[in-house]
């Protein structure tokens, strides 16, 4: 069946059998492997993206149930060379190591902060709860969120 | 993992896929956020032949006052319902509950309607629905009817509702400034309930309704609690009742006896807050 | 700690920006799954549903003809069309006598865990290979399965069954038995632990996968895999598969973690190397989640028994280790050398006159264990730490009073001091460390609020653990692993170019998966050479690039690779003096170098800037006589000794004593790597390092049933935490520099998940005391902590 959405601001159509997954269809028909994939039961939210602003696993999700809709994925978050500020704060407060979860943890972050804009330090925490990452112990991400959200001296860090 | 290969029929109308269903029979599955069938068939514990895609059926996603209830489209998801101020004055613990779902990405695509219509006594909001004392509109190839919420869960993943019915409103009595509790034990945030207990203070004098997450084959009302707080006994006394007539599973999380002792605990608790 | 931009020199110690981090934060960076070629076959592998089973027979028509599928093969077709000259290898046969029954990627008659590979289908696309694997019918002959150490121990069934028993190795490290002997028989205290280090599953977020890529006409063949180790991977490949070594080239591109996962030649390399030449298309297949828990190796997998005894004062006399461990179904690359690696570490930072530790390896039908963070040394930490507890209630006094009694060195500063378990250790310094520590985390105001909460018989009660570790790491002086049986060496390789325009090129062997090698050796290099760290370029992680390495697990990147990068630069800095002294008509020896110039002693008017020297040297039309043109050289490090990281744990937890729900209130950390090179760095590791040790302690645990099937594959029910779980951490550090390199680094990749499941279940312990609650096992679930309350009250009343 044809595929029609719009992302990261294009419209991109792909030809793929019903049952083909979204992150399927944006990794492997569209190219844009910068969404992964990290686990099959909607765990771990490496596969966030942002559907019509709001953040979705889209592992879990049939990309027929996506068409139509405005999808914005990690290589939609920087503008013209320059990082989102979510970005720039993962950057800084050295959010991510091996780099595997930050377009999902990205993703997941901007999401929150559009519903909240001013987090606590625990509403960051229970907000990425469907995003794991192995590397970092979180300490450093929600020190990211925080920051980008303007919230630094809640990071919890010395 | 991959779902197995299937159909795609994408329903214009809440019509046209009931007539969808009709016409495919037990081969079909509806797919509304996909949040609880899509897992399934990932792992090809559910293969359906057809799905009949309903979640842009715009027309099933409301929060509307319904009088002396709260009218909830099928389709609306979680996060409607976290967030609604409808729902946080007139039947606070839909929301609350709601917050309590996986987490924010699965609150953004997963629907009311298909957390229940799944009936996963693991899930939150089947106990909501139950300690709400609310019901659920059917809606099939002749006609609507309504489901008390005791009569909807009928087995493990099992409802009342028929093959060729469409769930499509979900109805919550109002319980505006009554108490109520939602006691969620879980290891970690965005886990299902190890054993949650759900319970709502009647404002008419009803007593207090209590349900029990994860602690049988169904989502599962508690009426040895019920029936001792109506008979005045005290939330302690009542609360040590709350394993009676449950047949709690038994997994990595804990054994049946454990479970009981949560369910106790917990409905302790829930009455304690929902000032019972 | 606020993160600068920091000037160009003397950026070493300070917080720099990772270089790695604008291409993995915009979706650039290239994961093994997100490389594709026009052509490539997906496999998709038909696994093992018996942990123990003999293959009957395999029908594969089905899957053969559907659309899309270009081959179907069996384990005895793949035998007989010679893909492999040698089993998949283990390169630590750590007794000469080792049981090493023979593992080849596809089995040909038994299946020995769930999740074996009996036959692997070739397709055109990610889910036709899924469609197919599901057609191949297979019948299997289950045989009894041997599903725990008890029951591997037990041999009323065996693993394999051509063998007699389960008992693949028994390894000793017994300095002085009689000694030991003599301590115990003279002891006034004996406290004797006995614990359980549950199988883990590592679960890296990436998951693995391979691209193979032939090139049909050249007979080579490039690998793409999610792999710690592409040096290491492809002089095994060529030994098993009898590919000419120089034909291949593996690349280890954006690698999402490791954690020693990673660190291993598995099935599925083997299989794509070998079916891509041999079918001429590229060959790829990448693991799910679930599928992960039987097709990448565990960690830890052990049965303690640790025994301290000691004098009236809890001074410890000697210390008797004994350890079961796990094996799985099969020898992975060092299955049998992971106990080793913790074996040294069992006297922890104690002052231990008599030590012995002997290891039994067994086989079970369970996935293959092998290295884990940590690979060992948390298991060491664990039982020590845990004892160490045991032995100061018995005594009566503090947990922290028992440790300080019996530090190496009297708690004060230390350089190479021998062990009784035979190593020297580098440096110490642990009183510091530990009360840096008790500082941080406010230990007496914790001690008050624990009193008060117990005096007020609150349902939510406190507890406090410590634990003070030392690790190896700077893995390893090569004859030191000779010593142990282990098949390579632990040196590391570095090259370090000038470029004409003055910018550098650094080459390591080392081969980062997340730890930011491009970042620190950068600045080691930019202070080393005077530049810019932005003018460093590092390659790494190709073997067609970086031909010579080592590879990066046991925290040994900074002290042996970075150490090789610091010495490649003195060596161009000699060579560069040379050139110097000439162009500028000067003695090399009144020659100064700072600031990326030479400049004469006491003229600092006659200067030369290092790019100009390389210039110089590219151009090569005015070297001194016989020297070769460029300005290039390269170091292989073997270091003389190991380095010795340590560092002091806190962790707080409340246990509610009517769920038995145990959360991490606090957690601090002080923590001694040595010489730091970037403090965010170091930082960023030690965060995550404790998470994995509290997850071990409060969440994870791979469960199999009798019959040896894992119960919990996926991240449903295998509990990685989230942020929500944990809390922010408290983190400090002492700096005692190495002695075993010239940087005076240590590593600190482990350390975090070495020192804090120790604290953790100390602290819960701690908790639990007033029951008389002394030892819990992890994870420390709810259910476990509240059974363990009921039966404590139980017998108290």
């Amino acid at each position: 069946m044809q595929v029609e959405m719009t992302v990261n601001g294009q419209s991109m159509s792909a030809d793929v059998e019903p049952r083909t997954l979204l992150v399927h269809y944006i990794r492997d028909d569209l190219g844009l492997t910068g969404t992964n994939v990290g686990c099959d039961t909607s765990s771990c939210g490496a596969c966030t993206i942002h559907i019509n602003g709001e953040s979705a696993k889209s592992c879990t999700m049939l990309a027929a149930q996506a068409r139509g809709t405005d999808v914005t994925t990690i290589e939609g978050m920087a503008d013209n060379g320059t990082l989102h500020p979510m970005q720039q704060a993962f950057m800084e407060c050295h959010g991510l190591q091996c780099g595997y979860c930050t377009p999902g943890m990205v993703m997941a972050a901007t999401s929150l902060l559009k519903e909240n804009p001013n987090p606590t330090e625990a509403e960051v925490r229970e907000g990425l709860e469907g995003n794991l990452c192995r590397c970092t112990g979180y300490h450093n991400i929600v020190k990211s969120v925080l920051s980008a959200a303007g919230n630094s001296t809640n990071g919890g860090s010395q | 993992m991959i779902p197995a290969p299937v159909d795609y029929v994408e329903a214009e109308s809440a019509d046209a896929a009931i007539a969808a269903l009709t016409q495919h029979g037990d081969e079909a599955k509806l797919l509304a956020g996909g949040h609880s069938l899509i897992p399934l068939m990932k792992f090809r514990l559910a293969t359906p032949t057809v799905l009949v895609d309903i979640g842009r059926l715009g027309d099933l996603s409301y929060i509307n006052d319904g009088g002396d209830h709260i009218a909830i489209g099928a389709l609306t998801t979680h996060r409607a319902l976290e967030t609604s101020a409808l729902l946080q004055a007139d039947a606070p613990i839909m929301a609350h509950v709601a917050s309590q779902v996986g987490d924010p990405s699965v609150r953004h695509r997963g629907t009311l309607g298909g957390s229940l219509a799944h009936g996963d006594p693991a899930s939150d909001l089947p106990a909501a629905l139950l300690a709400s004392g609310g019901s659920v509109v059917a809606k099939g190839p002749n006609g609507e009817r309504v489901i008390p919420a005791s009569e909807l869960f009928t087995g493990f993943l099992e409802t009342a509702l028929a093959a060729d019915e469409l769930m499509t409103e979900v109805r919550i009595p109002k319980a505006t400034g009554a108490g109520w509790s939602y006691q969620k034990f879980n290891r970690r945030a965005q886990d299902w309930a190890i054993v949650g207990a759900a319970a709502v203070a009647s404002g008419n004098g009803d007593g207090t309704r209590v349900a029990l997450v994860n602690m049988g084959p169904t989502p599962m009302l508690s009426s040895a609690v019920g029936s001792a707080l109506s008979g005045g006994a005290s939330a302690a006394d009542a609360a040590a009742l709350a394993a009676e007539g449950t047949s709690p599973p038994e997994d990595l999380n804990g054994d049946a006896e454990y479970r009981s002792h949560l369910a106790r605990v917990l409905v302790k608790r829930a009455l304690d807050e929902a000032g019972s | 700690m606020t993160a600068t931009e920091s000037a160009p020199a003397n950026v070493v110690g300070t917080p720099r920006l990772r270089k790695e981090d604008p291409k993995l934060l915009t979706g650039e960076g290239k994961y093994v799954d997100d490389i594709h070629v026009p052509g490539e076959l997906w496999m998709g592998m038909v696994r093992s549903p018996h942990a123990h089973a003999k293959i009957s027979s395999i029908e594969t028509s089905a899957a053969a003809e559907m659309d899309g599928v270009h081959a179907v093969y069996t384990g005895a077709q793949l035998a007989d069309m010679g893909l492999w000259i040698a089993p998949l290898p283990c390169a630590w046969p750590v007794t000469d006598d080792m049981v090493n029954p023979p593992h080849f990627p596809v089995a040909t008659e038994a299946a020995h865990h769930v999740g074996d590979i009996v036959a692997v289908v070739l397709a055109d696309s990610r889910y036709g290979a899924v469609d197919a694997a599901e057609l191949v019918d297979v019948e299997y002959e289950v045989l009894p399965a041997v599903a725990s150490i008890a029951e591997a121990r037990d041999g009323s069934a065996t693993a394999h069954h051509d063998l007699d028993s389960n008992k693949a190795f028994h390894w000793p490290l017994m300095p002085d038995p009689d000694a030991l002997e003599a301590a115990f028989a003279s002891a006034t205290h004996v406290v004797k632990g006995e614990f359980v280090q549950q199988r883990l599953i590592p679960a890296a977020m990436e998951p693995r996968g391979v691209l193979a890529i032939p090139s049909p006409a050249g007979g080579d063949v490039t690998l793409y895999s999610a792999t710690q180790v592409p040096h290491i991977l492809k002089v095994m490949i060529a030994a098993t598969t009898g590919l000419p070594e120089a034909k291949l080239r593996i690349i280890a591109p954006s690698v999402g973690g490791g954690f020693g996962a990673k660190l291993n030649v598995n099935p599925d390399e083997l299989l794509a190397v070998t079916l891509a030449n041999k079918l001429g298309r590229a060959v790829r297949w990448t693991e799910s989640r679930s599928e992960a828990a039987f097709s990448t190796h565990q960690g830890r997998g052990q049965l303690q028994t640790i025994e301290i005894a000691a004098d009236e004062s809890g001074k410890i006399a000697g210390v008797r280790v004994h350890i079961d461990a796990d094996m799985g179904a099969y020898m992975m690359l060092i299955t049998p050398g992971v106990p080793l690696l913790g074996s040294f570490l069992y006297t922890g930072v104690y002052d231990v006159p008599a030590f012995g530790f002997t290891c039994d390896g067994y086989f079970t039908n369970l996935t293959p264990t092998d290295a884990y963070r940590g690979a060992g040394r948390p298991e060491a930490s664990y039982a020590i730490e845990r004892a160490m507890d045991m032995l100061a209630a018995k005594v009566g006094v503090g947990p922290d009073e028992i440790r300080r009694r019996n530090y190496l060195g009297g708690g004060g500063p230390f350089e190479n001091l021998e062990t009784a378990s035979t190593l020297v250790f580098d440096s110490g310094n642990y009183g510091p460390s530990m009360d840096a520590a008790l500082e941080m985390a406010g230990y007496a105001d914790l001690r008050a609020e624990q009193q008060r909460r117990r005096d007020a018989g609150e349902s939510k009660q406190m507890g406090i653990g410590l634990c003070t570790y030392v690790e190896i790491c700077g893995l390893a002086p090569s004859r030191a692993l000779g010593g142990l049986n282990y098949g390579a060496g632990g040196w590391e390789h570095a090259v370090v170019r000038f470029l004409p325009t003055g910018k550098v090129e650094v080459v390591t062997g080392s081969t980062p998966h997340g730890q930011g090698h491009e970042t620190s050796w950068s600045m080691i290099v930019a202070d080393k050479l005077g530049i810019d760290p932005d003018d460093v370029q590092v390659l790494h992680s190709d073997t067609a690039i970086s031909p010579l390495g080592l590879d990066t697990y046991g925290s040994r990147s900074l002290a042996v690779g970075g150490v090789a990068v610091a010495m490649a630069c003195d060596k161009v800095i000699e060579k560069a003096k040379l050139i110097a002294a000439h162009q500028m008509e000067a003695n090399a020896d009144d020659l100064e170098f700072a600031g990326g110039a030479f400049t004469v002693k006491g003229s600092p008017e006659s200067t030369m800037p290092i790019q100009a020297i390389a210039f110089g040297a590219f151009t090569a039309h005015n070297l001194p006589d016989g020297m070769e043109p460029n300005l290039q050289e390269q170091v292989t490090f073997d270091p003389p000794n190991f380095a010795f990281p340590f560092g002091t744990h806190v962790a707080v937890v409340e246990v509610d004593e009517d769920t038995g729900d145990v959360s991490l209130m606090d957690y601090t950390a002080i923590d001694d790597c040595g010489t730091q090179i970037n403090p965010l760095i170091v930082e960023g590791q030690v965060h995550g390092g404790i998470v994995q040790g509290v997850a071990q302690a409060l969440w994870e645990e791979a469960s199999y049933d009798a019959d040896g099937n894992c119960k919990n594959p996926s991240f449903l029910d295998y509990l990685v935490p989230s942020a929500a779980e944990v809390p922010s951490m408290k983190l400090g550090s002492t700096t005692t520099p190495s002695t075993s390199n010239p940087l005076g680094v240590k590593g600190v990749g482990e350390a975090g998940t070495i020192g804090s499941a120790a604290a953790v279940i100390n602290a819960v312990c701690d908790a639990l005391s007033p029951y008389g609650v002394t030892d819990i096992a992890m994870p420390a679930t709810p259910a476990r902590v509240w059974k363990t309350i009921q039966q404590a009250k139980g017998g108290q009343s």
